[in-house]
């Protein structure tokens, strides 16, 4: 899971002309309209944002009913058609069903992870970068641990022992996936930091702190939806992963739950390519979503790397 | 070599960190703390034994130094469920992993680089168009759906590789180098190893070509063009050598995070490894097996992070210590 290549960001975002800070927020959420993989990206986001909205009107059976035929036989591993679009689990429950309600659970933790690794990571690599001394060196130790811990192993433990749960997942991923976030920031911030208009803000008598939020932080906001949109795909692939191995909530419909029923009910021995396909697909487009928008970003915040 | 020296310190100190991590969150778990050494079917006799030797019936905080110490000699008690020491346990399993993990990243690097270097000189060519693309999405796809799919195909459906394990049951043999080096053996590798490779590849491929475009701007890779060598002088001999760097650190890295990673493959082939094991201790409870397989894995990636920092350095004299990573 490193970010290795993400971790040598070109340092020259910070040499563009100086915009309000709102100017900047703006401009870090415009989005490079005719860039192909970007808009690609947005639009794979949008239809599965809107298919979590409306999933209940969407889905044509409840994900975990078990359903029967007109004679009243069970329908058990029934082959796509046109009732059942992705045909049904060997307990009779409708696949198609599951996948569209499965988008939920994905978006929920995709996107929450991913405020929350943003946010911690952003915070910790503006203060580390910007306060330097014993703070800074406190705080990359402190990523340093959270590098040297195995992170499936470390979810699965702590699923297993404070329960699982969508929460559990999402602090996993809060605890130990903002170094990468928090290290790119931080030598950002030590760019940002020489800039004259911040010796200017600190000569006009600005405290440390509304020099830091006011002055540093919009320069470096563009970086953090940069790393926001890459964790959101990481956050969904871990939620599948622990779901896959069992230790993920058991009332949710999840893509990672539906896989582990396929993989636990014999589905890859039958051949049911119906019922595991579509939800591992479903996964692919949502973190490839990322992958596109995020490179997106890059091309608008490091025009260099166009060329 | 002070930074060295410095360098292995800090590991130390990570590990030390991550042990106590561990430590505490074995004592938050429900239930007595003493459920994580002593199982209720173990005898008086054993019970009083175990008590002993982890200081369960002393104060938190001896138990805490008595943990440190056994856990620094691979001390982590006995298994719940194999009755049998849990160092035995993780011993039994680990070169399966290794093999498995070794294996994978090495296929998956050098396919990498020499892909990765061939697209950076092909740039904006119809084969970068679908290569990149392609590359993005086996990153995206979960590791274990990858496997399911693969498993799927070509173990149930084409019956051309077993469907798990990593020997075929009954089969004896003289010593863990012919069991790993049996045809048998390999046979049941490939998938797992295949679908590791598939999700491996991607990183060094897109690091290698970004570092290949980087580094044919610089003048040296000018002064050779301008000497007249032939092109592929010029990019093993001049551009690869450098671009090569930042792989290597990416490689070691990859090596520590892939033990703890596997976990996911490993249960969909039913690989005997490490991370299997994890799953099916926590699973069951069998709270020393967890512990240790966590803290080897653990070990695994402090070391891998440790030898990746000081590749970093020794490779590239230009990174002075601890200016960045």
């Amino acid at each position: 899971m490193a970010h290795v290549a993400e971790a040598s960001a070109p340092e020259d975002a910070a040499a563009e002309p100086r915009v309000g800070a709102l100017g900047r927020i703006m401009r870090a959420l415009r989005l490079p309209r005719g860039d192909f993989f970007a808009t690609t990206g947005l639009i794979i986001y949008a239809v599965f944002l809107i298919t979590a909205l409306l999933a209940d009107v969407i889905r044509p059976h409840d994900p975990l009913e078990i359903l029967f035929s007109d004679d009243g036989q069970l329908l058990a591993n029934a082959p796509p058609s046109l009732t059942y679009p992705l045909g049904t689990t060997n307990l009779g429950r409708d696949i198609f069903s599951q996948l569209v309600v499965g988008t939920r659970a994905a978006l929920i933790v995709g996107v929450t992870a991913a405020i929350v690794v943003a946010a911690i990571g952003t915070l910790i690599g503006l203060i580390s970068g910007f306060f330097g001394g014993w703070i800074d060196n406190g705080l990359m130790r402190l990523a340093d641990v959270a590098l040297g811990i195995p992170f499936l192993p470390f979810t699965i433990v702590l699923s297993s022992f404070i329960g699982a749960s969508t929460w559990t997942i999402v602090m996993a991923i809060a605890l130990l996936l903002w170094p990468n976030t928090a290290r790119v920031i931080r030598s950002q911030v030590l760019t940002v930091r020489e800039r004259a208009f911040v010796e200017a803000a600190r000569v006009s008598g600005s405290s440390p702190w509304r020099i830091l939020f006011v002055h540093v932080a919009p320069n470096i906001l563009p970086l953090t939806f940069l790393y926001g949109s890459i964790a959101i795909g990481w956050a969904i692939l871990t939620e599948a992963s622990i779901s896959f191995l069992g230790f993920g909530p058991s009332d949710v419909v999840s893509w990672g739950y539906m896989l582990q029923d396929a993989y636990g009910s014999q589905a890859l021995s039958r051949g049911s390519f119906n019922w595991f396909v579509p939800p591992g697909v479903c996964i692919v487009l949502v973190v490839v979503a990322g992958f596109f928008v995020s490179r997106g970003y890059e091309e608008l915040l490091f025009p260099k790397l166009k060329d | 070599m002070k930074s060295v020296l410095s360098r292995f310190a800090q590991m130390l100190f990570v590990l030390w960190v991550v042990a106590t991590i561990l430590f505490l969150m074995f004592r938050l778990m429900p239930g007595d703390p003493t459920a994580a050494y002593i199982d209720t079917t173990f005898t008086e006799e054993q019970q009083q034994q175990l008590r002993a030797a982890f200081g369960l019936d002393q104060p938190l905080w001896k138990q805490y130094f008595i943990f440190i110490a056994n856990a620094a000699q691979g001390e982590f008690g006995e298994s719940f469920h194999h009755r049998k020491p849990v160092i035995d346990l993780l011993m039994e399993v680990l070169p399966n992993t290794l093999v498995l993990t070794l294996s994978s990243i090495i296929v998956a690097y050098i396919f990498g680089v020499l892909v990765g270097s061939w697209l950076a000189w092909n740039r904006g060519t119809r084969a970068e168009a679908i290569v990149v693309p392609t590359v993005l999405t086996l990153r995206a796809a979960p590791e274990f759906w990858l496997g399911m799919v693969l498993l799927a195909t070509f173990g149930f459906g084409l019956g051309w590789f077993p469907s798990g394990g990593a020997n075929s049951a009954g089969a004896a043999y003289g010593s863990e180098w012919s069991r790993i080096f049996s045809s048998d053996f390999l046979h049941h590798l490939f998938l797992p190893a295949l679908t590791l490779a598939l999700y491996l590849q991607g990183l060094p491929l897109l690091l290698m070509r970004s570092n290949m475009l980087d580094v044919m701007q610089e003048d040296f890779v000018m002064m050779a063009r301008m000497k007249g060598l032939p092109e592929w002088v010029i990019v093993l001999k001049h551009a690869a050598r450098n671009a090569l760097l930042p792989v290597m650190t990416a490689f070691a890295i990859g090596i520590g995070q892939s033990i703890g990673a596997n976990v996911v493959v490993e249960t969909v082939f039913s690989w005997p490894g490490l991370g299997r094991l994890l799953v099916a201790s926590v699973a069951a409870s069998d709270y020393p097996v967890a512990q240790g397989a966590f803290l080897l894995i653990a070990a695994v990636l402090v070391l891998m992070n440790f030898i990746a920092d000081l590749l970093y350095s020794v490779l590239d004299p230009r990174v002075s210590h601890g200016a960045r990573r």
